[in-house]
C-alpha cells in the first residue's frame, strides 16, 4: 500500500493510504475534514473541490497516492475557525447558498479563479464555475458574490 | 472500487515493464476518465501505473514547423501555452473548451487520445490538422490512429510519448457542447493546411471522429461559409442517444462547420 506524504493546509502528513482511496475520502475520512463534499460518482458536481498544488481540481477524481508529495489546500485553509474570508462573506452577504452542499466547492473554485484572473466579468465567472454544479440556487446570487468577493479581494 | 497496485515510475521503460508484468495494468494519466471507470466497476485493474511521474512526458515545444505536445500535458497547459496561441490558436481555444477547470487541470491530451471518447475534442483536432501520434515504439500517422468507439491502433501496453501538430495556415474549432458534462454534441474542426482544406467532426459518428469529404473539396474551390451551403453529412452513419438524434446531429455539423470557417476566415 502507498505510504504518502503531503501538506494539507500548511500541514505535513505522511499516512498509509490504500492505492484506490481518493484525495475526497483521505481528506474527509482520514484526516477529517469534512468541509469538503461529495456529491456525485459521476466527476459532475465540483462540490469536492480543492487545490492541488494551487490549482482547483477535483478531489473524489484524484487518487490520494497521485498528491504524494503535493500541497493541498482545503475550504477549512481559507480562514481561522468562526471567521470568513472576503469570498466566503461575499456568499453570505448575496445569498450564494441555500442547503450549502455546493458551496465549499463554488468557493475554492471562485478562490482559484480570482487568483489568476483578479477582476473577472460575468461571463468569466461563469465560464469558470461550468464545472460545479448548484440544485438549489439557479446560480445568479453565487456569480454575484464572486464578482463582489473578487471585488472585495482587489481591496 | 476494487483495490489496486499503485506505482509511479519515473522512466518509461520503466513504466512498459511494469505493464508487462502485470497479468492486468492499467497507465493512468490525468485520470478523468480511469478514475469515473474505476469507480463503476467498469475496468478493474490489478495495477494502476500512474504516467505523471515521467518528466519527459509533460512540455510543450515549439520549432519552425509546428507544436509538440507530451503525453502527460494538461489541458489547462495547452490552453495558456503561448507558443500553441501562437501556432495554432484553434488548438489553444479547443483544450480550454474542454470539460471544466478542474477537467483541464488534470486531464492530458494523451489520455484523450488513448480514449478516443467519440465525443472528445482532441481526436477531431489530431485529424483535421493531420498530426502524427508518437509512442514509445513507433509514429502512428492520424489516420490511422483512430479506430472505432473507444479504440485506437495502440498495442497492449504501448504509450504515447507525444503528439506532433504541423502548424496550418488557418483553422478554427467550434462546438456544440452538451450543457451538462461539456463533452461535444458535435464538434468541428476545419484546417486549411498545406494537405489541403480538411474537415473532421467529432461527437456525431457512430464510428467516432471522421472527415466529412464533401465539405473539404467544396471548401478547397471557396474557403468561405457560404461554400458549405446546401451540404449536409447523410444522417445514416450518425450517433443517436438520449442527447441527440441522428438527423439533428447531421443539421448542428453543417451549422458547426459554417462557423468554423467563418472564424477560420476571419482570422488570417
Ligand atoms: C466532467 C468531465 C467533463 C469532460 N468533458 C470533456 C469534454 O468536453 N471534451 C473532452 O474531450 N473530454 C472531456 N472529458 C474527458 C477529459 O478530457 C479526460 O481528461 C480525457 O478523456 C482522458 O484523459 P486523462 O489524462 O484524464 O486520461 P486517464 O483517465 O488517465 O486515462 C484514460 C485512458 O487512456 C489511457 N492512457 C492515458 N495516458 C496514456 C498514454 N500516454 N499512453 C497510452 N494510454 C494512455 C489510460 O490507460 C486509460 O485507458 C471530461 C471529463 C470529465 C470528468
Ligand atoms: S463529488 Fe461530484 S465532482 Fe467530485
Ligand atoms: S446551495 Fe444547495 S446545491 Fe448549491
Amino acid at each position: 500500500m502507498p505510504d504518502i506524504t503531503l501538506n494539507v493546509n500548511r500541514q505535513a502528513v505522511s499516512k498509509t493510504v490504500e492505492g484506490r482511496t481518493l484525495l475526497v475520502e483521505f481528506i474527509r475520512e482520514t484526516l477529517g475534514l469534512t468541509g469538503t463534499h461529495m456529491g456525485c460518482d459521476t466527476s459532475q458536481c465540483g462540490a469536492c473541490v480543492v487545490h492541488l498544488d494551487g490549482k482547483p481540481v477535483k478531489s473524489c477524481t484524484v487518487l490520494a497516492a497521485q498528491a504524494d508529495g503535493a500541497e493541498v489546500k482545503t475550504i477549512e485553509s481559507l480562514a481561522p475557525e468562526g471567521e470568513m474570508n472576503p469570498m466566503q462573506r461575499a456568499f453570505h452577504e448575496h445569498h450564494g447558498l441555500q442547503c450549502g452542499f455546493c458551496t465549499p466547492g463554488m468557493v475554492m473554485t471562485a478562490m482559484a479563479l480570482v487568483a489568476e484572473n483578479p477582476d473577472p466579468t460575468e461571463a468569466q465567472v461563469r465560464h469558470g464555475l461550468e464545472g460545479n454544479i448548484c440544485r438549489c440556487t439557479g446560480y445568479q446570487n453565487i456569480v454575484a458574490a464572486v464578482l463582489d468577493g473578487a471585488k472585495a479581494m482587489r481591496g | 472500487m476494487q483495490d489496486f497496485h499503485f506505482t509511479r515510475p519515473d522512466d518509461l521503460a520503466a513504466a512498459g515493464q511494469a505493464h508487462q508484468a502485470s497479468d492486468d495494468g492499467a497507465y493512468m494519466a490525468g485520470g478523468q476518465t480511469l478514475i469515473p471507470v474505476l469507480k463503476q466497476g467498469l475496468a478493474m485493474p490489478e495495477d494502476v501505473i500512474d504516467l505523471n511521474g515521467i518528466a519527459d512526458l509533460s512540455g510543450i515545444e515549439a520549432d519552425g514547423h509546428g507544436i509538440t505536445i507530451g503525453a502527460t500535458t494538461r489541458h489547462a497547459s495547452v490552453a495558456a501555452s503561448e507558443a500553441v496561441c501562437q501556432a495554432i490558436p484553434a488548438l489553444a481555444d479547443l483544450a480550454g473548451r474542454i470539460g471544466d477547470p478542474q477537467v483541464r487541470n488534470r486531464g492530458t491530451i494523451g489520455g484523450s487520445l488513448a480514449n478516443n471518447d467519440p465525443s472528445a475534442d482532441y481526436p477531431a483536432a489530431v485529424l483535421a490538422l493531420n498530426a502524427t501520434v508518437v509512442t514509445d515504439r513507433r509514429e502512428i500517422a492520424a489516420e490511422a490512429f483512430f479506430d472505432g468507439l473507444f479504440t485506437t491502433n495502440l498495442n497492449e501496453g504501448e504509450i504515447i510519448t507525444r503528439v506532433r501538430f504541423a502548424a496550418p495556415d488557418r483553422a478554427a474549432y467550434e462546438k456544440f457542447p452538451n450543457p451538462a458534462s461539456r463533452y461535444a454534441l458535435v464538434g468541428v474542426f476545419v484546417a486549411q493546411t498545406a494537405d489541403g482544406v480538411r474537415v473532421a467532426v467529432t461527437g456525431a459518428g457512430q464510428d467516432g471522429v471522421f472527415r466529412a469529404a464533401e465539405m473539404e473539396t467544396a471548401l478547397a474551390d471557396s474557403f468561405s461559409a457560404g461554400a458549405l451551403d446546401g451540404i449536409a453529412v447523410p444522417a445514416d452513419d450518425l450517433m443517436t442517444d438520449m442527447h441527440a438524434a441522428a438527423d439533428y446531429r447531421a443539421h448542428l455539423i453543417t451549422v458547426m462547420a459554417k462557423r468554423a470557417v467563418a472564424r477560420a476566415a476571419a482570422t488570417a
